[in-house]
Order: C-alpha cells, then structure tokens, then sequence
C-alpha cells in the first residue's frame, strides 16, 4: 500500500507531487511512461513558460528543469519508461516496465496527470489519398526538436491551436516555407500573443473560415485543396483552390487522454472530456483526484502547475484525514460559457472557478447566479475561446447558494 | 530456378505460397511493393461470407462455401485471430423480404448451413442497436470476421518459415517463355520458374497480358470505409449487411475482430487503378445508409477513413485458369476472394498438379505460425517471464493500443519482416488506435532505422517516396 500515486510526471504530476510532499506526505510515487520527466515541455523548446509562476520567460525544458529539481531535492519517488495499464475504483494500479514487470499497487490516494493527445487527422474524414507527409503539429514538434529532423519543406497548417502556432514558426526558422494556416472558424483557438509572434512577425497567412477538403499525392503529399467555408461550416465549391506542399500539420484540437479514468469509472463531462471535479479537484470516485490537461486543455503550463498544486495539496489532506464530501453545489454553464472547472463546490471556503466561452464576445457581463439571486458579476471588454477565464467566489457567498449558473449577457 | 513463381503478395498469393511450401519446392513470390498484403488485401470487409451470396453453381459459390469452412483450422494455425459471429442481411419491407427470401435457397442450395430468416422481435433481442425500421432479416450462423493481412502476413510468413522466398518492390515488367518455364523480370532484378502462378489482383489482367493471354479484363472498383473507436466495437455482435438491390450489397456495419466497428463500402467503378483516394460523396453515403441501420451512430469517434480497390473480372465469377502450360491465372478475384482464399488456393495447386508440378510432401513442414500478438494475448505470469528474458517487452511504444517495444522488434525481424511505419502497423496495431501513431509514430521511426540500420530520414511510411523527414534540421541530428 502506497499513501500517494501519481500517473504521469509531465508539469502536473510534479507540481502534484511538490504540494503533496509540502503537505507532509511522505510516501509518494510517480508513474512516467517517457524517459524522463517533464511530459511534452521536453519538446517546447520556445520560450513564454513561467511568466506566471516565476516572472521570467522559459523554455519549456527550463520549466520542466525547474520541477524536476525540486522532485529530486525533495526525495520524491518516480519510475520512468513506466505504462500504468489500469486503475480500478478500489485504487488498484496496474503498470509496466523494463525492470518490473508487470506489477501491482494499491494506494490511499491517487492523481491522475496523464496529459492530453492531438486529434488525429482519421478524425476529420477529409477525402483524397493517405500520403507520408501529414503530421499531427506536436508529432512535427517531436521530430524537429527532439529528434533533430525535418518533416517538410513545403507547409500548410490546418487548425490555428497553439502548437500549430508555433511550429508554424518552427518550420520557418528551419528553413521551411509555410504557405498557409487554414482555421474552420471565424477565430483563432490559439494565444493572441502566439498569432502575433509566430505568424504575423513571419508574413504566414491566417486564413480563417478556411479548411482542407482534399488531400493530394500518391507516396508523399503533394497538395491540398482549401475552400472557405459558409456559417454552417460546410466547404463553398466555388472557392476551392489548390496549394502544392509536401507537409500538412494538424493543430485541430487537443483531447484529455481519459482511458484510465473510464476504467476506473471515474464520471466525466462531455463538454472537457475530462472528468466532473471538485474545488479540491477530487472527482467522482472516492481518493481519485485529477489536474492539468488531463482535466481539461489549459493555455499556458502555469495554469496547469497551479491547478496540480491544489489537486497534490487536497490528496494530501484526503490522505491524512479521509475528509469526504458533504453537500454538492452545482456550477451550470449556459452555452455561451462552454464549461467551468470545478464543475461542482462542496466546501464553503473560497473557489477559483476557471471557464471558457464559446466564441468571440465583446463587452460582456459574466453573472453568477442562484435562483433570481445574483452572486457576482463581471464586465470582460474581450472573451476568446482561446483563452480560459477565472473568476474567484468567496467562502460567504458559497456558504448560501444551493446552485450557481455561470451566464453571459452580451 | 524456382519451381514456382508466384505474382503477387496478396491473401490470394499468400495462401497459394504456404499451401505449395507444404512440398519439396522451391518458391518465390514477387511483390510490386515494399511490403504484402499491399492491394485488395489490406482494405476490404474483413469478412468471411457464409455464401448465400454468390450464383449457384458459379465458381465462387463453390469456393467460398469450401473456404469459409476451411477458415477457422487455418486461422489455428497461423495465429491469426477468427471471430464466427454470425451475419444478417436486414430487410426494410416486403420487397426486402422477397430477396432475403430467394437468398435463404440460393444459400441451401450453394451448401450454407444452418440460413434462417428472423423476425424483427428475436432480431432486436439479437441486436438491440438494429434500427426500428428493420422487419426482418436473413441470419447466417455461419459469417465471421477476420483480419484480411494479418491472414495474409502469417501465410506468407509461414510459407517463409518452411523455405519459400519473398522478393520485394518486385514490380512484373515482362514474362517471357523459356525451355523449362518462364523468365519473369522487374527492372533491376529477374526469376526463372517452371510455373507461373498470377495473382496480381487488381493487376491481374496486364500480368496475364505479358504472359500473353489477353482473354479477361480486370477493372477497379471503389470501396471506401470509415473505422470507428473501440469504444464503438459493441454497438453489433453480428455483421450487419442491407438488403442487396441492383445497385450492389450496400452499406455494412461490423465489428471488426480487433474490436472497432467498420462501415461501409461504397462502390464506384472507376478507371485509374491507382486511385485510392477517398471523396467526400463516398463518406457522405456511408454516413447516411449507416445511419439508416441503426439507432445511433456515434460518429464522433471515426478513427480514420479509407478505401481499397476490388479486382472486378470481366467474366462476372472468379478466373482461375490456365492460359497456357505451366501457367495459372488467379483473377478477378473480387468478394468473396478472402473468405474463398483456402480453397483457392488449393485449387490452384491441383491445377498445377495437372500440369506436371511433382508434389512430394515435405518432411520438416511446420503449418505452425507463432499469432502477431502472442504477447499481447499473454496472460500477466507469461508476460512476466517474456518480459525477464526481453525486457523490451516492458517498455510500452503504443500507449492507445499497449503495444511494446519488443513486439515492434518482432515484426521487424520475423518473417515476413516489416519495413516500414505502415507495416509495423499491420503487424502489430501500434499507431492503429486513437492518436494514430501522433505519439508513437516518431519511436517506431527510430526503431526502424536502428534495427534495419538504415538513416532515420530514410526510414518510409509504406516505402517508394513515401519518406517520413525529408532533412536534418540546421543543428543537425545528435548521432
């Protein structure tokens, strides 16, 4: 029996770890499928980590280094090259590796931190042929900076995410030339500051309402076919134009890589893809908690150190006081914000509620409210899909509300 | 001097290749690719029809009533996984129920055992997924589900294993008679065999052509799917094929033996044997008439979509022949080919026998091939001991599928050894799952070039031009 358990070493499960040894647990495991620690910052070698945490700009290695310095220090455990195969809802883990085997541990407490994965591109059905030569924009990221290759030299970029941003970037200091990012909706998914540096600062064209109908080549890629698409996001056959490039990326979205979690039954929302959570980040089966991109995709790697903190710091207390839930508050979004983390309060002490909007709003009012009873509200003069919002209730107006309904008024 | 040539790598060639290394002789098969099971094999419904289907008395009623019973000992043997799960033909109204009805004695009378129509009550007990609208159906205890190249790479890694030969990017640019045979060249490389054997798919006919016989055509006709999650597997038990009209089988829906749930094919006659490219009319109408058999689609978990070429004869039924001594045509080999594949194949050896081919059995044969997935099928003790003695079996590659480093290594080194991302992937399912080889993709490329010690940046998807990096990168690659 382990008290502590923690799947994935990536920023979550270290920043989950650190608060969890702050907190006076002793006895804590990592589990790390990759090599190292550090999850998929080892292969964010462009700076804009940390301005929240520290106040400096770093590279994501120098961020993972800054962590895993600390795990180190304080002597906390992990298993490397190490593939957790499957949890129950007794907190049974089941894993892989090299050394051991396959093998078994039971645990107090458990964090989920396994990250999220790139949508692929099988999941678009876009027609034409199956080249070599498309590439998920993180697996591009993995063979450029990590493995020190070049995936292409003639590049479109379907989807305007963050690491389609960047590696948009990436390919053009490489020498590749980027013809074009193509983005389904009217705005960007990804940072303002990452539209401005990686494409702007380059001349690489942003073509929103754009997308890829057709797929060219025979061994490797050879083209694709754009179109602009109408309101219901259906391509304009009109409009249809040829590029010839030997590279498409894909930055169409990140998914919460859920597995485990739905072996071990854990409940979860269909708006995150991740699971239904506390303040404390405690989820629906009893000593499972769960932080950062696994929970839902986050924006900037401090939100998700922050969020793991919480989550390491409630495990740790969990453990030592078996505390459980004694009312449930539910927090409801009304479409215009798409979700909120947590989804459910049930403490009165003071919540951060992080959420995300729908589309592009402009002098709005985000209003909480129970029954007719306004809790709070808030004029934002911008929202953007891209960027995740927060807003903090007190432990008094907590203390009185049966429910919250997150709203927006434009 | 080989005893037997054979042209082509697919299930068809496969079979014929590991039934003829059961005798003393020397065989090769040529393969226009880097890898087999390349053509028609590698995207098909993956199912072996019970065979009410084909016309009574045609060659393939015959053969696929032969195979489809063959099927399940092959499979034994090679390790290849075969799932009887029974197939209905569902019908929608009373004309539906006439064809289902004149199926059921075409089916009797072709041999098929245990056809029987169901009615809409015990059909929704049997698929409770089945759309409302559906009346009745057309059930076939016998149907089952394979995987097309997993059959195809054992065979032809078994025939391997007891001696024969297999010769790569080998594409037939012309055959030409000898004293004793044929001298069969690509470009860079030649064979003599005493016999030919042609089973060049979708090719079939230009080979026969070479060789002289210009009897039959084969033209390509389009077959485009869309494969769903695992998540998706359980929705149907049985395959479930519409009605079929003149327009063709329709629309099928099943659950594939690894798990996913398979939709489609359409079916477009068209002229360019190279395209295989999906359109976007074809995964609208497999969308809409998938819809139509079930109550729920969960679309949003398509995997990935593609589309294979079927080998379509001019003659309307298989063209299994003998244009001339010593050669022996395989073509027009369109469904039921998979399902048939045993049978065919030892039909095409009697033929071979009639024309002078000695058949002494030999005395080492092993019909025993070791199953793609031993480890994976493993239970944890057994595991644990392969993991002791291979600690690659420990580390995990393909985190959506659980597939290991060492069991990459395998598909690498055992016959009929994998070259490339593609062929890993046949082999073993790493990048088949949910990521599609986004986080994988990059480690099985190193493996690759490590253990065929070939550059990284050489290392192809599925050969050909088909290069995954096209450079270094300015700092260079660390070596």
């Amino acid at each position: 029996m382990r008290d502590l358990v923690i799947i994935g070493g990536g920023p979550a499960g270290m920043s989950a770890a650190i608060a969890a040894r702050e907190s006076g647990i002793q006895d804590i495991l990592i589990l790390e499928r990759d090599g190292q620690l550090g999850g998929i910052l080892q292969q964010c070698i462009h700076n804009g980590f940390g301005l929240h945490m520290f106040g400096e700009e770093l590279t994501g290695p120098e961020y993972a280094w800054k962590y895993e310095k600390k795990v180190n220090e304080l002597g906390i455990e992990y298993k490397l090259n190490t593939m957790v195969l499957d949890i129950t809802e007794d907190k049974i883990i089941t894993a892989t590796n090299s050394s051991d085997g396959v093998f078994q541990i039971k645990a107090k407490a458990i964090i989920l931190a396994m990250g999220c994965r790139e949508r692929s591109k099988g999941a678009l059905n876009i027609a034409g042929t199956r080249p070599a030569g498309i590439y998920s924009a993180g697996t591009a990221q993995k063979y450029v900076n990590t493995m020190g290759y070049l995936p292409g030299k003639n590049v479109v970029i379907l989807g305007s995410g963050d690491i389609g941003l960047i590696m948009a970037r990436r390919m053009t200091l490489e020498g590749a030339k980027v013809h074009a990012v193509c983005e389904l909706m009217s705005y960007s998914g990804g940072l303002a500051r990452n539209i401005e540096q990686c494409l702007n600062d380059f001349n690489i064209p942003l073509r929103l309402e754009h997308t890829v109908v057709e797929i060219h080549g025979k061994d490797r890629l050879e083209g694709v076919t754009v179109a602009r698409v109408d309101q219901n996001r259906k391509p304009i056959p009109e409009t249809r134009e040829y590029i010839p490039c030997d590279t498409l990326l894909l930055s169409v979205g990140l998914i919460p890589e859920n597995e485990l979690s739905k072996k071990a039954d854990i409940k979860l929302s269909g708006v995150t893809n991740g699971a239904v959570v506390d303040q404390d980040r405690h989820t629906s089966c009893e000593g499972i908690f769960a932080c950062g991109n696994v929970l839902h995709v986050h924006d900037l790697v401090d939100f998700v150190s922050k969020e793991a903190e919480i989550a390491g710091k409630s495990a740790a207390e969990y453990i030592k006081s078996g505390k459980k839930q004694s009312f449930v508050i539910p927090i409801k979004a009304d479409g215009k914000i798409r979700y909120s983390v947590p989804q459910i309060i049930t403490e009165a002490k003071d919540v951060t509620v992080y959420f995300r909007v729908s589309d592009v709003y402009k002098n709005a009012k985000i209003v909480i409210t129970d029954g007719n009873k306004t809790v709070l509200s808030k004029n934002k003069a911008k929202l953007a899909p891209g960027e995740m919002e927060k807003i903090t209730l007190k432990a008094e107006q907590i203390k009185s509300v049966k429910e919250l309904h997150f709203c927006l008024e434009v | 001097m080989y005893d037997v040539a054979i042209i082509g790598a697919g299930v068809i060639g496969g079979m014929t290749a590991r039934t003829l290394s059961k005798y003393n002789l020397k065989i090769c098969i040529l393969e226009k690719e880097n890898d087999v099971a390349m053509g028609a094999t590698k995207a098909n419904s993956a199912i072996v029809h019970a065979g009410f289907d084909a016309k009574v008395g045609s060659l393939k009623a015959r053969l696929n009533v032969q195979g489809s019973k063959k099927m399940p000992a092959v499979c034994k043997e090679l390790g290849v996984k075969y799932k009887n799960n029974g197939s209905l033909v569902i019908g929608f109204d009373d004309e539906d129920r006439n064809t289902l009805n004149e199926l059921l004695n075409r089916g009797i009378k072709n041999g098929v055992e245990g056809l029987r129509i169901v009615e809409k009550q015990e059909l929704k007990q049997m698929e409770p997924n089945l759309s409302d609208d559906v009346l009745c159906a057309l059930y076939a205890p016998t149907g089952a589900i394979i995987c097309p190249y997993d059959l195809t790479i054992a065979a032809i890694g078994n025939a391997m294993d007891n001696g024969a030969e297999l010769k790569r990017n080998f594409a037939v640019e012309s055959i030409d008679d000898t004293l004793n045979g044929y001298i069969i060249k690509s470009q860079n490389d030649s064979v003599e065999a005493r016999f030919a054997v042609n089973c060049a798919g979708i090719y079939s006919d230009k080979i026969a052509a070479l060789a002289g016989d210009n009897g039959f055509d084969v033209h390509a006709r389009r077959g485009e799917y869309i494969l769903l999650d695992k998540e998706c597997g359980g929705m149907v038990t049985h395959t479930i094929f519409r009605t079929p009209t003149k327009m063709g089988k329709g629309i099928l829906v099943s659950p594939t033996v690894d798990g996913n749930l398979l939709l489609g094919p359409t079916s477009v006659d068209i002229t360019d044997k190279e395209n295989k490219a999906t359109t976007q009319d074809g995964i609208d109408e497999i969308i809409k008439k998938a819809k139509e058999n079930l109550v729920t689609l969960p679309l949003a978990k398509t995997i990935t979509s593609f589309c294979g070429l079927r080998a379509v004869g001019s003659t309307g039924d298989f063209i299994i022949n003998s244009p001339k001594k010593h050669f022996i045509n395989a073509a027009g080999i369109e469904s039921p080919g998979l399902s048939a594949s045993p049978a065919i194949a030892k039909y095409i050896v009697e033929l071979l026998s009639e024309q002078g081919l000695t058949l002494v059995k030999k005395q080492n044969y092993n019909p025993i091939r070791m199953s793609s997935h031993t480890f994976f099928e493993a239970s944890t003790e057994e595991k644990n001991k392969m993991i002791k003695e291979n600690p690659s079996y420990g580390r995990i590659v393909c985190r959506c599928e659980g597939i290991t480093e060492g069991e990459i290594i395998d598909a690498i080194h055992r016959n009929p050894g994998a070259r490339d991302l593609d062929g890993i992937k046949r082999r073993t399912r790493a990048q088949m799952g949910r990521c599609q080889g986004g986080f994988c993709g990059p480690y099985i490329t190193e493996i690759l070039s490590r253990e065929l010690e070939i550059p990284f940046d050489k290392v192809t998807k599925f050969g050909g031009q088909s290069l995954i990096n096209v450079a270094k990168t300015k700092g260079g690659a660390p070596q």
